[in-house]
């Protein structure tokens, strides 16, 4: 989709983890030594798109904190000199390349979960909508009690599996009195979730990352016919 | 009973001993002062609204949590507390010692703070009253609250608190927008005993819902009186 | 010296005491019932408040700027409440304060005390430490009444019989109140509430409270309430003995124009609670003539060493942090085996036990973030919890039973394989080939070990046999196989509607396996 609107793209494959998982679950010191790798992946790149509202949360919070732990003064320096140039996906189109019709096209009645942490850490705010409602065929609709955790929380999930559980049952039945065919959001975390447990009831609705909608076209397959998406929208992209 | 000095010694030390720790050092009182003074206060005072939007915010406010509000001239107040005792058939009321004589109404029992040996009523007394009227020191409109200083015309806090009706008189002038507004008319007054009252007794308990009158009293009759 | 908060030492881990709790479905009702009125209420009034912002940020400010002079205010208090004719105490911990408490009413010749709420009294276990003297603590709060006669445990700061409906109410009170009868409407529980407990207000000569604000530069104390069973026990008897954390100190009564905005529109959804309080030492001719404060540290100190930490002490009690919470929804406040649940709780009954007990509470979270959106003073909770987290992990890997656990091990395997790429890449690998035997149309079902949990209740969706880094290799041979250049770097505004059309690329792309 970044092609289309012509930007080049670059993927570092040297990346591999923000170190959320760890930082949140309490294992600090684990995550720090992932800092210097991102920052060595990523800095040299104009805008950085994160397509993970939650990755991009752990650095905006964290890793000033992680590199003064260190005490390292010149990583501290490139962590804030890049932190300016990392963009949640939907902050990299509607703020920072202004657009809000990327040329979507995509036939289908979907749902917007606001996650957490874009919606509480980023404040995305409408941005997803704004994007959403450009795509030509899709029709939104929105979702009670929208802004409730879907109960994912990293190893909360597994931690606190129980509540975890009762969390989502409250989420799938939000999703699914929609009656819409698709539930989208910034954060791949929850839609694994939410499809976890959609899958589990047999429900039939699909998740799929916003990107994977706005990526959509005439030209395209369906999306929400196929079988369950891959991974692809949550590593990072490095854009240029 | 535990030795109360060496713990406070202990406190003291321990609270010191962590703060150092932060790097915070102790401040003299003049530094303390300053810097309590900078702590940035970019709410509302209150902004200069016009006098009916004001007094008819208050009235809306009160009424919002079940209090009844009657409107009266200033030579009217007297009359108004008599409607308010009739329309609950009472014929005596407990009345403050310096609660204005020309508002007392007619007709009416006043009742006094005082047993036959001049000591105040007893807890068991005051309770057989059914019906205290007051004086106010502010009303704040936002809120829709009346506040007392228990001074000349308010009474000790039992005899607005132990009877089941409490109607009081707020002069406009007393009125004012926000609760900065109201917490600062009483600063001069602060070491009083000072109550803020809001709507009749009422609990959020059961089931999170504002359920009318439970231990305090169950009526509040305010008359808002025209008068500077 | 003890810290003791409640009955934590022997509470159950809170995963363990959720999973009872789930399963109670009245309670689930009462307490979703409850949270969702209250957010509600809350909601309309914040929206009223123009100004809600500025206020949170000064709710901050002020408590932040008192805790770094913590020992300056405290004694500025004590000053003028003696001043002023109070007496004021200072105890270290729980027993302290329970003993310096029971001497004062041993000396009054006690036998009943009336209470309003107060839940540091519960902190202490004073209820207990009173029953144990023989002498009868009675609450006069309805909701802390209601659990007291139900001989129940609170679940919520604000609202502590949150968990009971209107019916289970009415058959405690028809039960223990000696009753022949008694109506359905709540308006019936509230007449019962107030017939009961008029006698003992009259009679009993001590009361025992708790203080919402303490007034460093009056000596004043602020009791904020709806039922007027504070203004109850804080005017009619003889004697009050005021229980007040340290944290509750602020300087100036001008402070009380912040909080009693942001107090009650966040703890009840009111713009004002019926009555608020505020007396200063013994006033001659009204009230108690005989005054005491005791001022309680119980491990608050503790908190003050450390920026994050200290921000704890921030907290007025109101309680929105609890109904904000999606985790509170669904289990109530029993399950955090602690008198302070919720999110404040998660946070702040570990650190007062120096995270010996309750270690389980910071993990009670989703990190969602809304009590922290709510809290009118801004603590930032779920920062909070990760702090605390990393504290539990620290603890637990300088033992070696705890650095040899499964999840320590994985979360070291895990940093080691993403620090560096080819090892996160066969891991990768290693994962597709493990969840093979697992694996059924794509996703994955009842797993077993770590990952149970998460299978017990949903699926998963399995690793893609191609993965992005897979398919990026393709592509980028494609495009330069195809000229090299792919598409332009471009600066060009991509509302252009030229920009609709579809390449072949992003067909592969998006239609990935």
């Amino acid at each position: 989709m970044l092609e289309r609107l012509g930007h080049t793209v670059e993927f570092p494959p040297s990346q591999t983890c923000c170190g959320q998982m760890h930082y949140n679950t309490g294992y600090q010191a684990e995550a720090l030594p992932l800092l210097s790798r991102f920052v060595d992946g990523f800095e040299h790149a104009e805008a950085v798109c994160v397509p993970s509202a939650s990755c991009v949360a752990m650095m905006r919070e964290h890793y000033v904190m992680m590199a003064e732990a260190m005490g390292d003064a010149s990583l501290l320096a490139r962590v804030k000199a890049l932190l300016p140039r990392i963009y949640e996906f939907s902050e990299l189109l509607v703020n920072f390349l202004k657009v809000e019709d990327v040329g979507a096209y995509y036939p289908h009645s979907v749902v917007y979960h606001p996650s957490c942490h874009s919606l509480r850490m980023l404040h995305v705010g409408d941005a997803p909508k704004k994007l959403l409602r450009k795509v030509r065929g899709l029709n939104l609709i929105e979702m009670p009690n929208a802004t409730q955790c879907c109960g994912f929380g990293g190893t909360f999930a597994i931690k606190n599996a129980e509540v975890s559980a009762a969390m989502l049952s409250e989420k799938s039945r939000d999703v699914l009195n929609t009656n819409a065919e698709v539930c989208t959001a910034l954060d791949n975390s929850c839609l694994m979730q939410i499809y976890g447990g959609l899958h589990r009831q047999r429900a039939g609705v699909q998740t799929l990352h916003l990107a994977e909608i706005l990526a959509h076209t005439e030209a395209t397959e369906d999306l929400a016919a196929g079988g369950p998406e891959g991974e692809h929208a949550k590593e990072h992209e490095a854009a240029q | 009973m535990a030795d109360s000095t060496s713990a406070r010694a202990a406190v003291l030390a321990q609270i010191r001993k962590r703060l150092t720790e932060s790097s915070i050092p102790a401040s003299t009182d003049a530094e303390l002062a300053a810097e309590y003074q900078r702590i940035p206060r970019s709410y509302s005072r209150g902004a200069a609204a016009d006098a009916d939007h004001l007094l008819h915010l208050f009235t809306e406010r009160l009424v919002d949590y079940d209090a009844e509000v009657v409107r009266a001239t200033s030579d009217g107040v007297a009359q108004a507390i008599a409607g308010l005792l009739a329309a609950a058939s009472e014929r005596r009321a407990m009345v403050p010692e310096g609660f204005p004589s020309e508002w007392l109404p007619q007709g009416v029992e006043i009742l006094r703070d005082q047993d036959a040996n001049g000591e105040q009523l007893g807890h068991e007394a005051l309770d057989g009253i059914k019906t205290v009227i007051t004086t106010v020191s502010a009303g704040i409109a936002q809120t829709g609250t009346i506040i007392l200083e228990h001074s000349a015309g308010q009474g000790r806090r039992a005899l607005t608190l132990v009877p089941d009706r409490h109607i009081c008189v707020v002069r406009t002038s007393q009125v004012v927008e926000s609760v900065p507004e109201g917490v600062e008319r009483i600063r001069a007054q602060a070491t009083q005993p000072i109550t803020f009252i809001s709507g009749p007794s009422a609990t959020s308990d059961i089931e999170m819902t504002r359920i009318r009158g439970v231990h305090g009293p169950r009526f509040l009759g305010v008359v808002l009186v025209e008068q500077a | 010296m003890s810290v003791r908060v409640g009955k934590t030492a022997t509470a159950p881990a809170f995963p363990i005491a959720a999973g009872g709790a789930l399963e109670d479905s009245q309670l689930r009702r009462n307490v979703k019932h409850a949270t969702e009125v209250i957010r509600a209420k809350r909601g309309r009034v914040v929206e009223e408040a123009a100004d809600w912002e500025q206020l949170r940020q000064a709710g901050h400010d002020i408590k932040a700027h008192t805790l770094r002079h913590l020992d300056q205010y405290l004694q500025q208090f004590e000053a003028n409440c003696e001043r002023a004719g109070g007496k004021v105490h200072w105890a270290r911990d729980a027993d302290e304060a329970n003993s310096i408490i029971l001497g004062l009413l041993r000396g009054y010749q006690a036998t009943e005390v009336i209470k309003v709420k107060t839940m540091t009294s519960d902190e202490i276990g004073l209820n207990r430490a009173l029953e144990a003297a023989k002498i009868e603590p009675v609450e006069t709060d309805l909701a802390d009444m209601i659990i007291q006669l139900g001989a129940d445990e609170p679940s919520h700061i604000v609202v502590p019989a949150l968990h009971k409906n209107r019916a289970e109410i009415r058959e405690i009170f028809l039960d223990k109140m000696g009753l022949d009868h008694l109506g359905t409407e709540a308006t019936d529980l509230t007449d019962a509430a107030r017939h009961y407990l008029r006698e003992k207000f009259l009679r009993v000569e001590i009361g025992l409270s708790g203080a919402n604000f303490a007034i460093a530069d009056t000596g004043g104390v602020c009791v904020v309430e709806s039922e007027g069973n504070g203004r109850m026990c804080l005017t009619l008897p003889d004697v009050l003995i005021t229980l007040v954390g340290i944290e509750k100190v602020i300087p100036g009564f001008q402070d009380l124009e912040v909080y009693l905005q942001t107090l009650p529109r966040s703890a009840t959804g009111e713009r004002m609670n019926p009555y608020n309080s505020i007396w200063t030492g013994v006033h001659a001719g009204d009230g108690p003539q005989h005054f005491h404060v005791v001022l309680l540290d119980n491990g608050r100190t503790e908190m003050l060493a450390n920026d994050l930490e200290r921000e704890t002490l921030d907290c007025i009690r109101c309680g929105a942090c609890l109904n904000a919470c999606p985790v509170y929804r669904e289990t109530g406040g029993h399950a955090y085996g602690s008198i302070y649940s919720g999110p404040i709780g998660a946070i702040l009954s570990p650190q007062l036990q120096s995270m010996e007990h309750s270690r389980s509470l910071p993990y009670a979270s989703s990190l969602c973030g809304a009590c922290y959106e709510v809290c009118p003073v801004k603590i930032n909770i779920p920062e909070l919890l990760i702090h605390l987290r990393g504290k539990v992990v620290r603890t637990d890997q300088s033992t070696l039973a705890g650095a040899l656990n499964p999840e320590s091990l994985a979360m070291k395997f895990a940093s080691r394989a993403f620090q560096s790429t080819s090892v996160y890449v066969a891991a990768q690998r290693l994962a597709r080939l493990g969840q093979a035997p697992f694996v059924r149309k794509g996703m994955i079902g009842p797993l077993p070990g770590m990952f149970g949990g998460w299978t017990k209740f949903r699926d998963l969706k399995a690793i893609p046999k191609h993965s992005f880094r897979d398919w990026w290799k393709d592509h980028e041979k494609a495009r330069q196989k195809s000229g090299g250049a792919g598409p332009v770097r471009s600066a060009t505004n991509a509302s252009d509607a030229s920009r609709r059309a579809a390449s072949s690329e992003t067909k592969e792309g998006a239609s990935h396996g």
